[in-house]
């Protein structure tokens, strides 16, 4: 009910802007939706909202995936964190465009590039988090393991990933908030399709509907994504957790 | 099947590069069906000892020899249990193969029956203890040991815990070696009790209590416990 209240505003305060500064630099709702439906008529907002979502997940997992076992190698293994930390401050520090640019230019404009491109600015963010969720592994359930003779695999699976799935969680949710950022400016500088791509024609041909009627469906599947998928996967990593009176 | 250990030195470094001598001269002999109590002050080394025993340290000077095979069962000094498992799931995890009935007798002696399906983190100490015994007793283990228990227990739940640690001690031959500070505890479960020294740990005096526990009188555990008083009185 909240969340309805609060679109309403949202949507009350966008038609009172538009109402001020004017039409040509901030269409009203009606406008917007216009565009939208023509749009989603023609299949191009599928299409390229699907393009986006494509290079979101598999970039998302890649990084993921990489960074959770770099991650954990460099929180278990002290030679590994010794020789992985230079290239990881470099990497959090290197501004996506530069990654992005150099990418495209290193592997044409590509869908690899791209996805790379993405996987990399990512990446680090994955990697630092699981780290020191592997540093805070508590090694009293790691004995407990060894008394028990556990086996590993089953090991890692109910001691090890439980106590790391808060980490990974809360990596899942800043780099997908980092991916749907990142993936727009990839796609407006090297790719035929896409939510990114349209924007930049938007823009080149100033056509504000067009462009917030691409930004707003964008924001509404990130909304939608973050409420069914996100939200539901952190509360599941720490539903044992007593809950606050 | 015998537990034989002969540990002459166990030294650690701290944080600040001192070398600390831990333990010195640890040497005894348990058979299956005995229990072992080893009595010391707080920081003389029993933990450290038992993580040898527990095959979780192999830095010392010395042996330990395990009965091949040995099933082993550990009651740490905290539960440590898994916070996202409910109690049963604890237990499963430690031994898979547990059957349904030899799961439920273990919650009905350990009074766990209705916290089965709780998680730990809505146990009390008390219970969570109870559960780390209910875990170390399902994989029916040849070689038991309990660091500290009952530590940091009220008296009448101490007491009470006590007795079901003697139920299930006498259900099943096993090698058992139990840590303590509380000669109550010791002299209640104990067929054979080792003094320590302050650190670095040694074996002072072996006492036996000839007595099977579950005949033990009160006046006869009374007499034990003065006299391992005296015995350590007269050590210092």
């Amino acid at each position: 009910m909240l969340r309805l209240l609060s679109f309403l505003l949202f949507l009350v305060t966008w038609w009172i802007a538009a109402l001020l500064i004017g039409d040509v630099k901030l269409p009203a709702p009606p406008a917007v939706l216009t565009v939208m439906l023509r749009e989603a008529a023609s299949g191009a907002l599928f299409i390229n909202l699907g393009a986006t979502l494509a290079r979101v997940a598999l970039s998302f997992t890649l990084a993921m995936a990489l960074g959770a076992a770099i991650g954990y190698l460099m929180g278990r293994v002290k030679l590994a964190d010794r020789i992985g930390d230079p290239w990881l401050i470099l990497l959090l520090n290197l501004p996506a465009l530069v990654v992005i640019v150099l990418a495209y230019i290193w592997a044409g404009l590509t869908e690899v590039a791209a996805i790379a491109a993405i996987a990399v600015n990512k990446l680090p963010t994955a990697v630092v988090m699981l780290r020191e969720g592997t540093r805070a592994l508590d090694r009293s359930l790691d004995e407990m393991a060894t008394v028990f003779a556990i086996p590993r695999g089953r090991a890692f699976r109910h001691v090890i990933l439980p106590q790391l799935g808060p980490y990974i969680a809360a990596a899942a949710r800043s780099g997908l908030s980092l991916v749907w950022k990142i993936v727009l400016v990839a796609e407006y500088l090297g790719r035929p399709n896409g939510v990114g791509f349209e924007i930049g024609v938007a823009f080149q041909l100033f056509d504000i509907p067009l462009l917030l009627a691409y930004s707003l469906t964008f924001a509404a599947v990130v909304l939608v994504i973050e409420t069914v998928l996100v939200q539901p996967f952190e509360l599941r990593t720490s539903r044992w957790r007593p809950r606050a009176a | 099947m015998q537990l034989e250990v002969e540990i002459t030195g166990k030294h650690f470094e701290s944080a600040a590069g001192e070398r600390h001598h831990v333990l010195a001269d640890i040497k005894f002999s348990l058979r299956a069906g005995e229990v072992g109590v080893f009595v010391g002050p707080s920081g003389c080394g029993k933990s450290t000892m038992l993580k040898i025993l527990a095959g979780l340290d192999h830095d010392y000077q010395g042996k330990v020899s395990r009965p091949t095979a040995a099933r082993l069962g550990m009651v740490f000094q905290e539960p440590r249990l898994l916070p996202w498992r409910s109690v049963e799931d604890n237990i499963r995890l430690a031994a898979p193969s547990i059957d349904e009935k030899r799961l439920s007798e273990l919650f009905d002696v350990l009074e766990l029956t209705e916290h089965r399906s709780h998680f730990p983190g809505e146990l009390s100490l008390g219970l969570a203890r109870r559960v780390a015994l209910a875990r170390a007793f399902a994989i029916e283990p040849d070689f038991l040991i309990l660091d500290e228990p009952l530590a940091s227990l009220d008296d009448a739940l101490a007491a009470h815990l006590r007795e079901q640690i003697a139920t299930l001690v006498e259900s099943r031959v096993v090698i058992t070696l139990l840590v303590t500070h509380n000669l109550d505890d010791a002299v209640h479960l104990g067929d054979r009790l080792f003094l320590l020294s302050a650190r670095p740990a040694r074996i002072l005096q072996e006492v036996p209590i000839p007595t099977p526990r579950t005949t033990r009188s009160a006046a006869e555990i009374n007499h034990i416990k003065a006299d391992l008083v005296q015995r350590r009185l007269a050590k210092i």
